[in-house]
Order: structure tokens, then sequence, then C-alpha cells
């Protein structure tokens, strides 16, 4: 498992697409620090970044690299190897490598110019939001065959967690809005990662002020430590059920 | 012979002056001389004459001054009421007390004990004293023409019901509160039913509620204050024709914290003041004939939230930085008027080069009118969902009150 961990690290990076997106990464993240002398305000300009180009990044480079790679798995699997090891180590090396870059590029710029809570919390978040949509993205790959409608149904999925999910929330929002919506809200935005992360690192930052009564409803449950527990709880939950769906999906495939 | 005459009249006056001087005794309290109680000293003086405390500790309960006396401080000598009582209590006019501690007020929401109190008394000064620990800070009721000056006040209150205000007013006239400092009070200062007074480079911190908190006191003026970092910034309520010049409001910030809250103000003046990281600038309900000018607002969540309840609110060449959301309403019916801001926000163009852009800014996004409507909308804040509507909605407005804009938006901030 190691060796072909080693194998698609090492395809990845001679690949150098994720190197640009390190580059590009490093490049926003320590300007968007040296332009706003607030660091905070800082945060929250990457937070949206992160939140826009992450998911967008990963989705789209693992589902190109999954098709790109279907002769590498095929001769894998002429050997005698366990379909599950290759799927796994195949979602490792992506997931590790875009994770490695994310950290470069964001992460170190991150904790150092803030170097709290919030800031660990916002790499960290950035990371898990990186395997959850290698895995959403692998998913994507395994069930459709053609890689044009494949690398489409991905686009289609990232789509839906960065905009239609918030669409649908406000238009359940105004539909619902003479009643207290606070709690099935709440569930509601642990089934978005995406939400989950943004609603995380604002509750955190000062900004929460301007969120009003829902916002420290919010905040009384996300700020404990169970809140919080259970957030990163179901964002690695987010990261295991596409990969798992994805890893029996690929065990009876016919390739 | 004109010459001598005149210098006749001034060694008569002179003489006259000296005269009447030499009625009025000096009294010394102090361990190294005959009056050691300031309480025995008020008793052996006579009106107009003037104790001169020297260093030490007193600890004589309530000291009641009820004849017209001055009181200095030598090198602030220490009035401790012990926690039990009020310290000092004026009840004559023209008083004058001057340079001490005074600390450890009683504590009680019956008679509001004060480290200072005026009662019923006009002309009183009260300068460069020291409050500290006390209940109310400084309280003045039924006073008139008195000045308050130059005290650095500080308590320690945990909570809104077990503290009083720092400087309290109520029912007085024409006072001048200049250049006094106030920390952890209820509200820092506090006017009800007070008229033509100034509030003067105040500098007031941290207090659990309101830095000032203005209530039906009409006439007054308060000038060059600084309010930062107070539960719940600055209110002013119910009033009529003030004055705010060149204040500033600063890191007000919470859930219910605001720069200044208006409500039912009307004939008033809001000019050159700096509002720098409030949850909202200015909140204004019921406000009609407020002119508000030549402002600075900075980094706040709100730079101005405007219920559709004011009318001929004038907000005219402010500056408007990097604020969240510059403009905030809760209905379509506007009648106030937005014009010769600069706003940052601004994308407009000028080809004619007058220094005006030549397309209306609309100050006001689809998403905080959203939210003014519902609330729990906010948990959407930052997505990137928003971002499109609002954009959308700058290109072709449809929820956004039509007539709230800025026909002739500047291209270059104020210099203010």
């Amino acid at each position: 498992m190691h060796k072909i961990i080693k194998y698609v690290v090492i395809d990845i990076i001679r690949n150098r697409i994720v190197l640009g997106y390190t580059f590009f990464l490093l490049l926003i993240s320590l300007s968007v620090f040296s332009l706003e002398d607030n660091t905070a305000k800082g945060l929250l300009t990457l937070l949206n970044l992160i939140l826009f180009i992450v998911p967008l990044v990963s989705v789209i480079f693992s589902t190109i690299y999954t098709y790109n790679s279907a002769e590498f798995v095929e001769l894998l699997l002429s050997q005698p190897l366990q379909r599950k090891t290759i799927w796994l180590s195949l979602f490792s090396g992506l997931a590790s490598s875009l994770c490695t870059a994310f950290l470069v590029g964001a992460g170190i710029p991150i904790l150092l110019y803030e170097t709290s809570l919030t800031g660990i919390m916002l790499v960290l978040c950035g990371m898990l939001l990186t395997a959850i949509f290698v895995s959403i993205a692998m998913l994507a790959a395994v069930y459709t065959r053609d890689k044009a409608k494949g690398i489409g149904v991905a686009i289609l999925l990232w789509i839906y967690f960065a905009l239609v999910f918030d669409g649908l929330i406000l238009f359940l929002l105004f539909q619902f809005s003479d009643y207290p919506v606070e709690k099935p809200l709440m569930m509601l935005s642990f089934l978005n990662p995406i939400d989950l992360t943004r609603i995380l690192i604002l509750l955190r930052l000062d900004i929460s002020a301007l969120m009003g009564y829902t916002g420290a409803v919010f905040k009384m449950f996300m700020g404990s430590s169970v809140g919080l527990i259970l957030s990163f709880v179901s964002l690695c939950l987010w990261t295991m059920i596409p990969l798992i769906l994805s890893v029996r999906k690929f065990n009876r495939k016919d390739l | 012979m004109k010459v001598n005459l005149r210098y006749l009249a001034g060694c008569m006056l002179l003489v006259l002056l000296s005269s009447w001087q030499s009625n009025a005794r000096t009294l010394y309290v102090g361990k190294n001389h005959d009056i050691h109680e300031i309480k025995k000293a008020i008793l052996l003086a006579q009106a107009g004459d003037s104790i001169l405390v020297e260093k030490g500790v007193y600890k004589e309960g309530n000291i009641i001054v009820n004849k017209r006396l001055v009181l200095i401080g030598l090198q602030y000598p220490v009035l401790d009421g012990e926690g039990k009582t009020e310290i000092v209590t004026i009840q004559s006019d023209s008083c004058v007390i001057k340079g001490f501690k005074i600390q450890h007020s009683g504590y009680g929401t019956l008679e509001d004990p004060a480290g200072l109190k005026i009662m019923d008394a006009n002309y009183v000064s009260i300068l460069d004293n020291i409050v500290d620990d006390t209940f109310f800070g400084i309280y003045a009721q039924y006073a008139k023409h008195c000045i308050i000056k130059n005290n650095r006040l500080t308590s320690y209150g945990k909570e809104e019901q077990q503290i009083g205000n720092g400087i309290h007013c109520w029912k007085s006239d024409s006072l001048q509160i200049i250049g006094n400092t106030i920390r952890g009070h209820r509200d820092g200062i506090y006017f009800e039913f007070v008229t033509n007074s100034i509030i003067w480079l105040n500098y007031s911190e941290k207090n659990i509620r309101y830095g000032l908190h203005f209530m039906f006191s009409n006439s007054d003026a308060y000038i060059g204050n600084v309010f930062k970092n107070n539960g719940a910034g600055v209110a002013v309520m119910f009033t009529k024709d003030v004055k705010m010049f060149n204040n500033t409001f600063e890191q007000n910030w919470g859930d219910a914290a605001y720069g200044i809250l208006l409500k039912e103000i009307s004939d008033s003046y809001i000019e050159g003041n700096r509002f720098i990281e409030n949850t909202s600038g200015i909140y204004m309900e019921g406000a009609s004939r407020v002119n508000i000018s030549k402002n600075v607002f900075q980094q706040n969540g709100w730079a101005v939230k405007i219920q559709a309840s004011c009318m001929d609110v004038n907000l005219n060449h402010n500056n408007f930085f990097g604020n969240t959301f510059d403009v905030g309403t809760n209905g379509t019916l506007v009648l106030n008027n937005f014009n010769s801001n600069y706003w940052d926000k601004y994308e407009g163009y000028d080809i004619d080069r007058n220094r005006i852009g030549d397309i209306a800014y609309r100050p006001i996004s689809m998403f905080s009118m959203i939210v003014e409507k519902i609330p729990s909308v906010m948990i959407l804040f930052r997505s990137i969902m928003v971002t499109l509507l609002d954009k959308t909605e700058k290109l072709l407005p449809s929820i956004t009150p039509e007539n709230l804009k800025d026909d002739t938006p500047l291209m270059k901030p104020l210099q203010l």
C-alpha cells in the first residue's frame, strides 16, 4: 500500500498542477495578510477564498486524476492486490498530496500570521474540506464510466454544495420565517461541509456579533466543546461515507 | 489729579478686598493640626471658609457639606466610606470639592449612595477628584450651574443591577462635565431631564451598559468625548436639540451594541464624529430633522441603521470605509436624504471629472434588506450564494428601496 501511495504522490508531483496550486494559494494568502493590517480581517477574506477554491480544485483535479489513472489501476489489478487497497491508496495519495499543498500554500501563512485556535481550526477545516471533496470526486468517478460525464457530475456536486444548498436554505427560511428555525437550521448546516466550515470559523471571529439571535444560538452550540467535537466528527464522516460507498462500488465494478 | 484719583480708587478697592478676604478663614485638617476630622472642621467653619485636608485616611462615614465651603485635599487624602454609606453630600450652593480620593461607598438601590452627591445646590464645583469603587460616582440632582471637571471615576461592577452610574445627573440645568474619565460603571454619564448642559472632552470606557445615556435632556451638547468599548455604546433618547460634535465612538461591539442609539430625536446635529469598529455605528429610530455630516464611519458592522420611521434625516458629506454594511433599513419608504458622501464600495465612474460619480450609489445591499426581514438568514452571511445575489441586485435593483441612493457620490474621500 505504501508503495502505491508513493507512486501516486510522485506522479502527482510530476504533474506540476498541484505545485501550481500550492504556489497560487501561497501567493493569495501572503498577499491577503500583507494587505490587511488586521489579521482577523485577513482570515475572513481567506475563509471566503478557501471555501470557494479548495473544494473546486480538489474535486476537479481528483476526478480527472482518477480517470487518467484508470490504466495504472488496471495494471495494479493484475497484481495480487486487494481492490480495496488499491482504491484506498489512490485516495490517500490524492488526499495527502492536496492536503500538503493546502498546508504549505495556506496553512503556513495562516499559522504564521494568526497563531490562534481560530487559525488552527481554519487550517484543519481546509484540510478536511480537501479530503471530503477528494472522496466525493472519487465517488463521482467510480459511478460514471464516461470521463466527460464524470467530470460534469463532480462539478455539479461542487455547485450543489457551494451554491444550490445555500439557495435551498434561503428558500426554506423564506417559507418558514414565522417559525423558530434555529435548531432545524443547525441540523441542516451539518448536511453541507462547506456551510459547516463557514459557520464554524465565522462564529469564532468578531464578526459573529452581526449575526444576531441566530448567530447566538449557533454560537451556544458550536462554541461548546460538544458542538465543536460533533462538527469535526461530522466533517470526518463527510470524508468517510463517500469513500466507503466508492470502495464498495469499486469492489463490484466491472472494469 | 485725575491719575491720583484713579490710584486712590484702586487702593481703596484693594483694602476692601483684603478686608473681605480676612473674614474668610482657612482651616487645616490633619494629624499635625488641631482638627483631625473633616466633619469637625465643617462644624467649626463658617460660610466662605476654606478647609485644607492633609494627606491621610479619613473614615468618617457620610460627610455632609451644608455651608458654602471650599474643601481642598492636599496630595489626595482618602475619604473612605468603608462600603457602608454615601461619602460626600453637598447641600449648599457654591461649594468647591477638590483633590480628594473618595473610595468604597455603600451599596443600595433605594438610597443610591454616591461618592459625591450634589443635592439641590447650585454653582458647585467638583474638581480633580479620584473616585474609586463607589456605587454611584458623582450624583447631581436639582443642581444648576455646576462644574464637574477632571475627575477620575473607576468602579468594578459585574452586573447592571449591582452598580450605579459614573456621573449621574437628574433634573439639572447648565452643568459642565469636562475632562472626566469614567470606567466600569453601569452608564458612564447619565443625563435625565438635564438641560442647557455641556459634556466636553470626557473619556468613558468599559462601562457595563452605556458610555453615555441621555434621556429627556433638551438643548445639550457633547463635544470631543471618547466612548470606547462600552457594553451598549451610547444612547440618546426622547430629546430634541442635541449637538454631538467631534466625538469618537469606538469598539462598542456586541449583539446589542451601538455607536449611538438614537430614539425619538429631533432637530439635532451629529457632526465631525468618528465611528470605528461598532456593530452599528448609528442606529436611528423615530429620528426627525437630524443633520449627520462630516463624520467618518470605519470598520463597522452596519455604518448606519436607519429605520423607516425616520424622517428628514440628512446624511451628507460623510466618509464610509470598510464597513460590512453601509446602510440598513427595514422598509421601502425613504424620507431621508443621503447625498454627497464618500463610499469606499462605490464602483461608478466620473467622466466629466467634477469629482462626483456619474451614476448613483445604492448603499443598501439586498442581503441586508433580507436580513432585516428575516434575521435568521444571517446564517448565510459571507456565503458565495449571498455574494452573487448582492452583485445581481446591484445591477438590477428589485427589493432594495428605489429612493435610497446617493445621487452625487464623491470619488475621493473628504479630508476629515
